[in-house]
């Protein structure tokens, strides 16, 4: 049985299709890459799938449970954690305190969850600030604080919304090597990425959005070579490339 | 049914409607621009109704011609407040602004109090006794030119707002704050004009009540919450809004009147307002949230 | 820290054996208003969800007290409970509605205020609770009424009424609940992400608030021996509420207790000193400028950065 069971998912927004019948499966432990140009749909996907927005059809299962219609905390409690595009943190927390509320969801006892928070801090490596207030980190340590608080209860599946963007190039190096370990910890991970390195370096496999659509899956390397794919996000003309 | 009463209230909420107009056309202005919610407009509106007094009662003039000073007053003290006090939460969290008016609707209605006396005054107009008869109904005379000169004061701000730059810039801001300040609009000034003209609208539309109206220090709550009532109805920033909520809430609280107690008329109010922020917060004229 | 306040305690508690009568009554007062803010504390302060019209559940908790003395015979003592229940029921209908449909900020806050005036307008019509004039409890000085023929026994109910409630913030505050009232009141939609039933939690801080504060109605009734709607329903009264929290520090444990210490001295000056002419308004006229003045230097309000002067570390 597949983690994840997507199948005809389907969001309009007035005259606007979002995201058109999307079918979209994950094996446990499986690193699933969503990429597509800007307005693909993508971060609507993750809505859908973490319960801040609802379909207006298709079915999502969730560890065999349909969890369409649930609400965001409810499905966080089944497994599925998010992080925000825009991180969130809270500002006037500092980083232990602010992981410490998302531990809270598994550890009703302040001084356990406070523990659990410790340990997930030290493991994003953020360690060195967990004193400090959450508003006055640079964009990178949010970025981690972000993806802390998400581990922090205890997903079986995270969705990670681009949480490579904005980093520098170290940066993001290091995001990916602490990505990679989570996966290999058990979790499985969907994350939509605009960084196509890290995407490929990251992703066992990887599903393709345009205009709300599914237009190509596979492996890293056979999405790469798919000219519906270099279609959409480079335009026709570089599938056959001009002459001289 | 009494069909004259009922017609009686029709008419007399409708014409007191343009002063409902003209205060909740104040306070929308002031929120579309600034996104402030100016929990005072209740206290300056009663504060326009001194003024208004005083010039009646100390320089004789009528408070149908003295109307202009109270709003070229208030106009002045919007100005104030607004560099003085709004312009430094501008940013802050909805919260803070919502106490800090409170704090200044505070101050305004105890300094009122203090200085005016808690008994309900009246201004004398000449035009205060005369009445007018149509058919079997009949409008009291000061009604008739308070609407007249609410409508003028709106027509005249509405030609302002379409016709003048800083009436344009109002505009833009409302519309587009960030994109006003990057096309090179002094933000700053056409935050102080609204929060001025605002100001103005509703000392003039207290200035043109009092000599219907007896009123006193403690008037201004059940006003600003009045205000709020029209301007959500119709909508928070939306000027048409603004101006239809006026006459709508001023005859549905006249019909309450007429049809329940007119002391529990407050309850149609407040249960119109209730229902409107559950089912439609967005108003009339507003635009829904995505 | 800790020695310090109990050493505030035992001053406090021995206070009334050594000062006058009129003294005495300030600080009932005092404490009062700082239990009535304490419990507002918890959904303003802590939740972060501006509420101005906690004066409709002190009104519905005396007026159902001082209504249940009066025709059923029952002790205040329980009636307290059945006072704080009903409004701890309406608190539920404002968060639900409130919650529910997603209002925040200014929309909440006039959603309280229109119940709170609906109450005030049916009480002031309704004469089958007294209407306009509303309702007078006769002295008796029985205990068992919750009538006390010594200033000082109100005192000390008063006193427990306020470390009562500290504590019961002091509790919120080190477990989960306060924890996620907190992140709510910073991010309501990182918390759903996170696993937190926001509209419960919410729902769970408006309801334990309007019970305490009916419950607190019930001492207004017994001590003030009248209610009326104006006064009791009204916004002077949800001023008085939510201005002690606001410039003490909303969301901190002490902050209800150090505004109440401020406003009520700062009140009974103006009041009494001023009192020839005056008028009552004087009196808020000072609150008005403090809120201005708290707003715009010291938004988190006077206890916070008391603990940061004390401790020596910078703004």
């Amino acid at each position: 049985m597949s983690l994840l069971d997507v199948s005809g998912l389907t969001k309009r927004f007035g005259g606007l299709l979002a995201v058109g019948s999307l079918d979209l499966s994950m094996a446990k432990g499986e690193m699933l890459g969503l990429i597509g140009p800007n307005g693909a749909g993508k971060t609507t996907v993750f809505n859908l799938l973490s319960g801040f927005l609802s379909p207006d059809e298709g079915e999502i299962r969730f560890d065999g449970r349909n969890v369409v219609g649930l609400k965001p905390h409810q499905i966080c409690r089944l497994g599925m954690a998010r992080t925000f595009q825009i991180v969130r943190p809270f500002p006037q927390l500092s980083v232990v305190d602010n992981v410490k509320v998302a531990a809270l969801a598994r550890h009703p006892a302040m001084a356990h969850a406070l523990e659990s928070a410790r340990a997930v801090v030290e493991r994003v490596g953020l360690g060195a600030r967990a004193g400090a207030l959450a508003g006055g980190l640079t964009l990178a340590d949010r970025k981690r604080l972000e993806l802390a608080r998400a581990l922090a209860t205890e997903p079986s599946l995270l969705l990670l919304d681009e949480v490579m963007a904005g980093l520098n190039a170290t940066e993001i190096e290091a995001m990916v090597r602490l990505v990679t370990t989570i996966n290999a910890g058990g979790i499985s991970v969907l994350l939509i990425e605009h960084n196509m390195r890290a995407v490929m370096a990251l992703s066992h496999r990887i599903v393709v959005l345009s205009f709300g659509e599914k237009i190509s899956s596979g492996t890293p390397r056979e999405v790469a070579a798919d000219r519906r794919v270099i279609e959409a996000y480079l335009g026709e003309e570089y599938v056959h490339p001009p002459q001289a | 049914m009494d069909l004259t009463l009922v017609g009686q209230g029709l008419l007399s909420g409708f014409l007191f409607g343009g002063v409902y107009s003209l205060m909740a056309v104040g306070l929308t202005l002031i929120f579309g621009v600034m996104r402030v919610v100016n929990f005072a407009h209740g206290d300056m509106m009663v504060w326009g109704m001194y003024l208004a007094w005083l010039l009646s009662a100390r320089a004789g003039i009528d408070p149908y011609v003295g109307f202009l000073a109270c709003a070229a007053a208030l106009f002045l003290f919007g100005l104030l407040i607004q560099r003085g006090l709004v312009e430094r939460i501008v940013d802050a969290p909805h919260e803070m602004q919502i106490l800090l008016m409170l704090g200044v609707a505070l101050v305004l209605e105890n300094v009122a109090l203090v200085a005016f006396g808690p008994d309900p005054a009246r201004v004398r107009s000449p035009l205060s006794q005369a009445t007018v008869w149509i058919g079997p109904i009949f409008i009291d005379v000061a009604r008739l030119v308070t609407f007249g000169l609410a409508m003028a004061l709106t027509a005249a701000l509405w030609l302002f707002l379409a016709r003048t730059d800083l009436g344009r810039s109002m505009r833009a801001a409302a519309d587009n704050p960030y994109g006003a300040r990057v096309i090179g609009t002094d933000v700053r000034k056409v935050y102080a004009a609204a929060f001025g003209v605002g100001a103005a609208c509703v000392g003039a539309a207290g200035a043109l009540v009092s000599p219907i109206l007896p009123f006193q220090p403690t008037s201004g709550l059940g006003l600003s919450v009045t205000s709020f009532n029209i301007v959500i109805i119709g909508g928070m920033g939306s000027l048409p809004g603004a101006f239809v909520g006026g006459i709508l809430v001023s005859v549905a609280e006249s019909m309450g009147a007429v049809f329940l107690s007119p002391s529990m008329k407050e309850l149609v109010s407040f249960g119109l307002l209730i229902a409107i922020l559950l089912f439609r917060p967005a108003g009339l004229f507003g635009k829904t949230a995505g | 820290m800790k020695l310090l306040l109990l050493l505030a305690v035992v001053v406090l508690a021995a206070l009334p054996w050594f000062v006058g009568s009129y003294l005495i009554t300030v600080m009932i007062f005092i404490f009062f208003y700082a239990y009535l803010g304490q419990a507002w504390n918890i959904v303003g302060g802590y939740a972060g969800q501006l509420s101005a019209g906690h004066a409709a559940f002190v009104g519905i908790g005396g007026y159902a007290a001082a209504l249940l003395s009066a025709h059923a015979g029952l002790s205040p003592w329980l009636g307290m409970w059945i006072g704080g229940g009903l409004a701890a029921l309406l608190g539920a209908v404002i968060g639900y509605l409130g919650f529910r449909f997603g209002l925040r900020g200014f929309y909440f806050v006039l959603l309280t205020v229109a119940f709170a005036e609906i109450c005030r307008v049916i009480a002031l019509n309704v004469d089958a609770v007294g209407g306009a004039l509303g309702l007078y409890i006769t002295f008796t000085g029985n205990p068992r009424q919750f009538q006390f023929q010594d200033n000082r026994a109100y005192y000390y109910v008063a006193l427990a009424l306020m470390l009562g409630a500290t504590a019961a913030v002091r509790a919120i505050e080190t477990h989960r609940f306060g924890a996620y009232l907190t992140a709510i009141r910073q991010d309501e939609s990182a918390c759903e992400a996170l696993g937190i039933d926001t509209l419960r939690v919410k729902m769970q801080a408006m309801v334990l608030s309007s019970f305490l504060t009916g419950v607190g109605g019930t001492f207004y009734a017994f001590y003030l021996f009248s209610l009326q709607p104006n006064a009791v329903f009204g916004i002077p009264l949800s001023v008085e509420i939510i201005i002690r929290p606001i410039v003490g520090g909303a969301g901190t444990v002490m902050g209800p207790i150090l505004g109440s210490f401020i406003l009520s001295p700062l009140a009974e000056i103006s009041r009494s000193y001023f009192a020839q002419g005056g008028w009552n308004g004087l009196h808020l006229i000072v609150y008005g400028v403090l809120l201005i003045a708290v707003v715009l230097f010291l938004p988190q309000g006077a206890y916070p950065a008391l603990r940061r002067l004390l401790r020596g570390r910078p703004a």
